[in-house]
């Protein structure tokens, strides 16, 4: 059984359809690429997973449960854990806080919930900034607070909203490191990237989208050589080559 | 943490020993009535501050505990002092109320929503004669004579009030109610029920808020609804104590509010009495213009600004 069923996800805006009957699955311990170019509807899937907004039609399955309708904190309870594109750090908490008040997700005592979030830093590399505020962070440190906030509730399945957008190329290597690292604890992922390095390194396999309808899904290296996904990105011109 | 400690018992012994020491009636009001401040402001504050929802309608809860002290008189026939313990708990029914409506909204919306709900308030207090007696008001017969019962009571309540904000902040719940206050979505997110949370950071600010309003009745003997449902007197004096003294710190409230009470007695008694009688008319404008400079100057307030105060009057002492 899959760990995340994705059914005939249709979500509207108004008349504007972002995201048009898109069916995928994630298997557990897997990392499940989302491609698309921009506008295609990746965030929104995201969105409608963890019901940020409510789905217009079609299901979204979790461990064999279904998940549509239900809060968004309780779908983080029952352990689907998301990072946002545009960052949302808790600006004026310490990193220490920001991870704290998520690992309180699971943690029943204020020891339980330091602890925790202080294991989460070392293993994402924050530990030496646990005391700055959240907003002197730069961009990179950021995106990894996201992801070690969203660690701390002990997810099953972490969505990775371009965790790895705005880095430098070091931090890139870091991110994907970091990435590998999750995977190898037995957390499934399923990731929303632009950068194909990113994608084409570490994911099992990839589901491409554009127009909010899906164009292509395979392992990396059949969807990066399919024409229409080649179409998509670059342009008609582009596809025989 | 010895030197801050050591502060807390020696301020606690002064507040403790002030009415023996001091036997003027005039000081102990003054001080009773900051006193009520400075729970008034510490619950707009855990609201406000922490959790980042501006009320601008504490007077609801304020006036709502008031009157439910008044009532226990004149219709219930029992003291005004059960008002102490229902006039919070008649407050957490308003406030559940309240939050059902406002605590949709977010940021700006939220505070004119409540000072809306403020308004509406204070219009059924003065037409509702039949149950608030209108502009009347409701008088009672103090229980004391001297003011010191009064202030041990105020004390009490207020030590109580300053105690269990701290304990919220320093568990579970501060770092929940921060969150939401930083970014809701976010707190979302990482599995916190921000409905939930949002409600207990309003019911708990309505419950100390009505209880202070309790207070008042019972200290004072009279309300009536342009005193106690009051858009000025009540809140925004809530918002100015908590900005003065020193949003989302514990302490901010407690000094804001002893900075406010006496800033507006000072101004209102013409500087006690010394200085040119124009003053007590400008009141209000020098009030004004107090809360423009500590935005200005102080933005976060006496106490979250303390430091950058401190190094200001170091730095005139060293070039005088």
């Amino acid at each position: 059984m899959a760990l995340l069923e994705v059914k005939n996800l249709t979500k509207s805006f108004g008349g504007l359809r972002a995201v048009d009957n898109v069916s995928f699955h994630v298997e557990e311990d897997e990392i499940f690429g989302l491609i698309g170019p921009n506008g295609s509807g990746k965030t929104t899937i995201f969105n409608c997973i963890n019901n940020y907004f409510p789905v217009t039609a079609g299901d979204i399955v979790f461990k064999g449960k279904t998940i549509k309708g239900l809060k968004t904190y309780k779908i983080c309870r029952l352990g689907i854990g998301r990072t946002f594109q545009v960052v949302k750090p808790l600006s004026r908490m310490t990193v220490l806080g920001n991870v704290t008040a998520s690992a309180f997700c699971r943690a029943r005592t204020m020891e339980e919930a330091q602890g925790e979030a202080y294991r989460v830093l070392e293993f994402c590399g924050l530990v030496h900034e646990k005391d700055k505020l959240a907003k002197s962070l730069p961009l990179g440190g950021r995106k990894r607070l996201e992801i070690a906030r969203a660690l701390a509730t002990k997810p099953e399945l972490l969505l990775l909203d371009e965790t790895a957008a705005g880095l430098n190329p070091t931090e890139l290597d870091a991110a994907i490191e970091l990435m590998r690292k999750i995977r190898d604890k037995g957390i499934t992922i399923l990731i929303v990237e632009h950068i194909m390095k990113v994608i084409m390194t570490i994911s099992n396999r990839v589901h491409a989208i554009n127009f909010g309808q899906t164009i292509a899904e395979g392992t990396p290296q059949k969807v990066a050589n399919n024409p229409v996904v080649i179409e998509a990105y670059l342009g008609d011109g582009y596809a025989q080559g | 943490m010895k030197k801050r400690n050591l502060a807390f018992l020696v301020g606690g012994v002064v507040f403790l020993l002030f009415p023996l020491v001091i036997h003027s009636d005039y000081y102990q009001h003054l001080v009773i009535i900051a006193l009520m401040w400075v729970v008034v402001g510490s619950s707009w504050n855990l609201l406000a501050g922490y959790t980042g929802l501006v009320s601008f309608g504490h007077a609801i809860f304020f006036g709502t505990g008031a009157y439910t002290a008044g009532l226990f008189i004149t219709k219930v026939g029992v003291s005004a002092w059960w008002g102490m313990m229902f006039g919070g708990m008649v407050s957490v029914v308003i406030g559940l109320i309240v939050g059902l409506i406002c605590l949709r909204l977010r940021g700006p919306y939220f505070a004119l929503a409540t000072l809306a709900g403020g308004e509406i308030f204070r219009l059924a207090a003065i037409n509702w004669e039949s149950l608030t007696e209108g502009m009347v008001g409701i008088l009672i017969i103090q229980t004391f004579q001297s003011k010191v019962p009064y202030y041990y009571i105020a004390l009490a309540m207020t030590i109580l009030c300053v105690y269990v904000i701290h304990l919220l902040m320093k568990a579970k719940w501060g770092y929940y109610f921060v969150s939401i206050r930083e970014d809701q979505d976010a707190a979302e997110s990482l599995g916190i029920n921000t409905t939930l949370y949002k409600n207990v950071s309003l019911l708990t600010s309505a419950f100390f808020t009505g209880m202070a309003g309790a207070f008042y009745m019972n200290y004072m003997g009279f309300i009536d609804p342009e005193v106690v449902y009051s858009l000025h007197h009540i809140s925004i004096m809530a918002i100015l104590v908590g900005i003065v003294g020193g949003v989302a710190t514990i302490l901010g409230p407690a000094v804001g509010a002893f900075v406010m009470v006496g800033v507006q007695e000072a101004f209102r008694s013409a500087l006690f009495g010394v200085g040119p009688k124009w003053i007590s008319q400008a009141h209000a404008l020098v009030f004004g213009l107090l809360v423009i400079f500590v935005i200005m100057f102080l933005a976060n307030g006496i106490v979250g600004d303390w430091p950058k105060i401190k190094r200001t009057v170091l730095r005139i002492k060293e070039s005088t």
